[in-house]
This record gives C-alpha cells, sequence and structure tokens, in this order.
C-alpha cells in the first residue's frame, strides 16, 4: 500500500527527515511515534501530498507522489494536527464540502456523508455550526472528513491530542473500527495511547526509523524479555523467608533470567514484591508456579513503566536528557571558572 | 469544476461574516457620500455627471476589494484550513481562481447595487445606457485587477495586515505612476501613462469608450497576479 524508499526533507540546510525506508501493507493500523521535532508530521504530510520530497519516492498504492499527487490526494484522508475546519460552516454542509472536494459524485454525496457521520457518532452534532463544538467534537469532524470519501488511506496526525480520558478511549474505538476498510497511520508522541490500537508501530527518531514491529517485537528487541512485578502476601517479620520462597520457585522456571525484591505498590500493607525478569513471556508458567508453591499472590501485572521505558529509549529521549545534563553541567562548570 | 466549489464556500464565508455585510455597507456609504458631495455639486451636463460618478465610485470599490481579498488565503494559513484544500485532489490553480471567483461575485454585487445612482441621471438627464455598461464593465475590470493583486498579497503571509500593508506597497505606486509620467519627457511620460494602473486605462470606460487595449490591460494585470498567486501556492510545497 505505501513504499518510502530513501526519503529526506531538508527546510534550508537542516535535515527533518532521512534516510527513511519503510512499506506498509494494506488494510493495517500503523502507530508512528517519535518524541516532537521527530519528523513524524513532516513525514505524514509528504504522504498527504501537502510537501514535496526533497529527495527518494513515496509511492501510494503504486502511484507516487511527486509525478501524479492529484491521483494520490484522491486515495488519502488526512487529519493534520489542528483539524482543518471552518468555524462557520454546519458539521453536514462542511462534510458534503470536503466530500465534493475529494471528487464524491454528487448522488452519493448523502450516503457517503451519513455514513461518514454515522462512523464518527455526530448524528446529534449534524446540524449544529463547528465552531460551537467542544474540541473532542471537532477532532472526530476532522476524522470524518478525513473518511468522508472513503479513502484506502487514512493518515491521522497525533488525533488523542488534547483530548480527555473518556473522549480517549472513544477515539482509539473509532480508529479501531476503521480497521480492514482502510489502511490507518497514526501518529503520536505516547507510545501507551495508541500500542493498543495499532498492528505496527514505527518509531522515529532524528528523520529516521529508530526500530519498527509489533508492541511485542519492540519490548523484545529492546528488553530483550519482559518484567513482571508480583506481589504475594507476607507478614512483616516473614518478609525475607517469603521472597527467598518465591526466588526458589521462580529460579526453577525455565526462563527466566533475573528476581529482584522492589519496594510494595502501597505502603504499609503485609506484602512483598518483586521484578521477575523473563526472557520471554512467561506470565502463565509464572502465575502457575506461585500459585502451586502455596504463595498468596495479591498482585501480579507487565511492568506499568516498561512501555514506556522502551519508547524512550527508543525515541532517543535519555540521549535529549543527557545532552541537556551535559549542557548544564557545561554552564555550571563556566560559572564556576567565572567566580575563580 | 471543483474551483466554483471553492468559490461558493467563500461566497457563503463573505456573506455569513459581519466583515462581509461592513465591507459592503462602507463601501456603499462612501459612495452615496462622494457622489451627492462631490459630483452632484457641480453644474455638469449629465455624461460628465456620470463620468464623475465611475471615477469617484472606482476608489472605494479598490479599497473594499483590498478589503474582501486579504484574508483569502491568509486566513486560511492562519486557522490551518488551507491544509484540506492542499490534500485535496484539486490542483494549486484551481484554489486561486475558486478563491477569486467567490470574491469576484461579492465584489460584481456590490458594484452593481450602486446602479441607482447612474439610474437617477439616467431619469433625470440624457446619458445612454452604452455608457453606463461601459462604465461598469470598467469598475469590475479594475475591481478584478485589485482583487488578483490583494489575493497575491494574501498568499504571501498567514497575516492579513501584512497582505493589506503588501497589497498597499503593490498599488499605490502603481496609481500614482501618471503623476510621475507628468514629471519625465516622452517617451517614458507614455509608458508609465499606459501602464497607470488607473489613470489613463480607466479614464476610457469613465468616458463611455471601450477600447480593446484597456481590456486586455486589466485582464492581463488579473491573469497575471492570479498567476504569481498560484505560483506561491506550488512553491510552498517545495519548501
Amino acid at each position: 500500500m505505501i513504499e518510502i524508499q530513501d526519503l529526506y526533507k531538508y527546510y534550508g540546510d537542516r535535515r527533518v527527515v532521512g534516510p527513511l525506508s519503510v512499506k506498509i501493507e494494506k488494510g493495517q493500523i500503523v502507530g508512528l511515534l517519535g518524541l516532537n521535532g521527530a519528523g513524524k508530521t513532516t513525514t505524514l504530510r509528504i504522504l498527504a501530498c501537502d510537501l514535496l520530497p526533497t529527495s527518494g519516492s513515496v509511492r501510494v498504492g503504486n502511484v507516487d507522489v511527486v509525478e501524479n499527487p492529484e491521483l494520490v490526494r484522491s486515495k488519502i484522508g488526512y487529519l493534520p494536527d489542528s483539524p482543518p475546519l471552518y468555524n462557520e460552516m454546519r458539521v453536514s454542509e462542511y462534510l458534503s464540502f470536503a466530500a465534493r472536494l475529494r471528487g464524491v459524485q454528487r448522488s452519493e454525496l448523502a450516503k457517503r456523508v451519513d455514513d461518514a457521520i454515522e462512523q464518527t457518532e455526530l448524528g446529534e452534532e449534524r446540524h449544529q455550526l463547528i465552531g460551537a463544538l467542544s474540541h473532542g467534537f471537532k477532532q472526530r469532524v476532522g476524522i470524518a472528513q478525513a473518511i468522508v470519501h472513503r479513502p484506502e488511506l487514512v493518515v491521522l496526525d497525533e488525533p488523542i491530542s488534547g483530548l480527555d480520558p473518556k473522549q480517549i478511549v472513544e477515539m482509539r474505538d473509532l480508529v479501531r473500527g476503521l480497521r480492514g476498510e482502510h489502511t490507518v497511520i497514526v501518529s503520536s508522541h505516547i507510545l501507551t495511547e495508541i500500542s493498543e490500537t495499532c498492528d505496527q508501530l514505527l518509531v522515529i527518531r532524528d528523520g529516521r526509523i529508530a526500530a519498527a514491529g509489533t508492541e511485542a517485537e519492540l519490548f523484545s528487541t529492546l528488553t530483550h524479555g519482559m518484567r513482571i512485578e508480583v506481589t504475594v502476601r507476607a507478614q512483616p517479620a516473614e518478609r525475607e523467608a517469603v521472597f527467598e520462597n518465591l526466588r526458589q520457585v521462580v529460579s526453577r522456571l525455565s526462563g527466566v533470567s533475573d528476581i529482584s525484591q522492589i519496594d510494595p505498590p502501597e505502603p504499609g500493607g503485609h506484602w512483598v514484591s518483586a521484578l521477575v525478569v523473563g526472557e520471554s513471556d512467561v506470565r502463565e508458567e509464572l502465575l502457575s508456579a506461585l500459585v502451586s508453591a502455596g504463595l498468596k499472590v495479591v498482585q501480579f501485572a507487565r511492568s506499568e513503566n516498561e512501555l514506556e521505558n522502551v519508547f524512550l529509549s527508543l525515541s532517543g529521549a535519555g540521549e535529549r536528557r543527557a545532552r541537556r545534563g551535559a549542557r548544564s553541567n557545561l554552564r555550571s562548570g563556566a560559572d564556576a571558572v567565572e567566580a575563580v | 469544476m471543483k474551483a466554483m466549489l471553492i468559490a461558493r464556500r467563500e461566497l457563503n464565508a463573505i456573506v455569513r461574516s459581519p466583515m462581509g455585510a461592513i465591507i459592503i455597507s462602507v463601501t456603499l456609504l462612501i459612495n452615496g457620500l462622494l457622489f451627492y458631495n462631490m459630483v452632484l455639486t457641480e453644474k455638469l451636463l449629465s455624461g460628465q455627471v456620470l463620468e464623475q460618478f465611475f471615477y469617484y465610485t472606482s476608489g472605494p470599490m479598490m479599497l473594499a476589494a483590498v478589503a474582501l481579498s486579504m484574508r483569502l488565503l491568509a486566513e486560511e494559513r492562519q486557522n490551518g484550513t488551507v491544509i484540506l484544500l492542499n490534500t485535496s485532489p484539486i490542483t494549486d490553480a484551481e484554489i486561486i481562481l475558486g478563491k477569486f471567483i467567490g470574491a469576484f461575485v461579492v465584489l460584481m454585487i456590490m458594484v452593481l447595487l450602486t446602479l441607482y445612482m447612474p439610474a437617477l441621471i439616467l431619469v433625470n438627464g440624457k446619458v445612454s445606457v452604452g455608457h453606463i455598461a461601459v462604465g461598469y464593465l470598467g469598475l469590475l475590470l479594475l475591481g478584478a485587477s485589485v482583487l488578483a493583486i490583494g489575493i497575491f498579497a494574501s498568499s504571501l503571509t498567514r497575516h492579513q495586515i501584512i497582505a493589506v500593508v503588501i497589497a498597499a506597497a503593490i498599488l499605490v505606486p502603481w496609481l500614482v505612476l501618471w503623476k510621475l509620467a507628468q514629471l519625465v519627457d516622452a517617451p517614458l511620460n507614455k509608458f508609465l501613462n499606459a501602464f497607470a494602473l488607473h489613470h489613463q486605462n480607466f479614464r476610457t470606460f469613465q468616458t463611455g469608450v471601450l477600447r480593446l487595449d484597456s481590456v486586455v490591460y486589466y485582464v492581463a494585470v488579473t491573469y497575471f497576479f492570479l498567476l504569481a498567486a498560484t505560483k506561491v501556492l506550488e512553491a510552498r510545497r517545495w519548501r
């Protein structure tokens, strides 16, 4: 569906994207992840034919974005980070305009608009002025305009930003609902927001693909396994003995590489917690071993911070922090020299 | 034709916004006042009254054309809505043409709303309908040229005020070229007179004379600036 080969984009002398090569299959939901300034929006704007690449080739459905941009645009629905809405128009009127602009015939117009309104659950708002809608509904209208002409490819640039938790859940359902009929690319700078929605994740860093694969593949790339937090009941006096017991049970399992004691999730309880590092997904075996050994398991979950840590290290956030630290050290060093 | 879709949306946006109503009503008010105070106070033949009417109507109409055009592209960029147009299967030329047609229809309605003044001259004096028609054709051609210049200025920036300043920077020197022509010798003065946006080229319409070279002149100016605005849009994609 999408084939990007050696894509480069420069703004003046500054390289924003490149070298970037990736293939995306039809019908998938793909998450494009990266920190702000990593090159996500520029890549998506090139895909949507809003910008032209400096070099390289970008093909959507076997059509090149430079050679035949108009044909590519008719295959694409694009929601930029800020929805392109005319506040003085009503929802259905705006969607009709967007559909006609994308070449929907007059005879099919009403049905296409109704379908988009139904998919985005905008039925009650269809006659309202767009300017009077809340941020969440404006975002929905933005998605509706991206799908109203039934494009092969839907490109959504940070559709979840600025939404409240309820709206985020609704938006995830909406994006999931697009699977199959459309190929979807969703960008975000927060991994947990889209990891559940996407079939494949592309981590973009400094204009290049830093990692690609499913959520599980990304974990195994970086963490070489899975971290599981286990909490079992233990009286204060028995904590050491219970942890020792836990260690023995875990060490008998194959596929577990490490176990260490960690702070319990809540203070003041009669329990002991451990972090178990597995070489692969060993949750089933671990839980049944713990229960068989008579340990009273009160909490058992994959490490919550793991997901974000994986993303942060792939996206280079750690390096950025280190650079900032180095700069501030340099500054304090200079201050010290000045003081002397 | 997709340009007509954009034209229709533009027309609706102008009509629905208070800005559109303010521009039209203030222009008509100024036109009426100028007609009453500048044209009707002198003892003139009715043909001369009509000439003066077209002369005094052209100024407020040019200001209205700048006011109508300043937002056409600058506002789209400011609000981020230009991306909807840029990512739709439509050419940059169609975008510019649609914007131009939408604003031109508003300008045309506004100019035609001044018809009551020539109608008064027609009823109370002796002027030909042809003179009125040619004068209005001149007003519309001049208006189209100024609109095109305004659209070009609007394509260069995301701020409407800056768009007005750019349009003024193009229009004002161009309008006063005829004054410069009085200070220089032939053949340069002839060239400046022929090139000036208003003076020689508009006077023919004003007097009821339809000259092909003046028509071609305004059509060429309009085409040039619409083409320039299209090239600005195209260049943005290569940024």
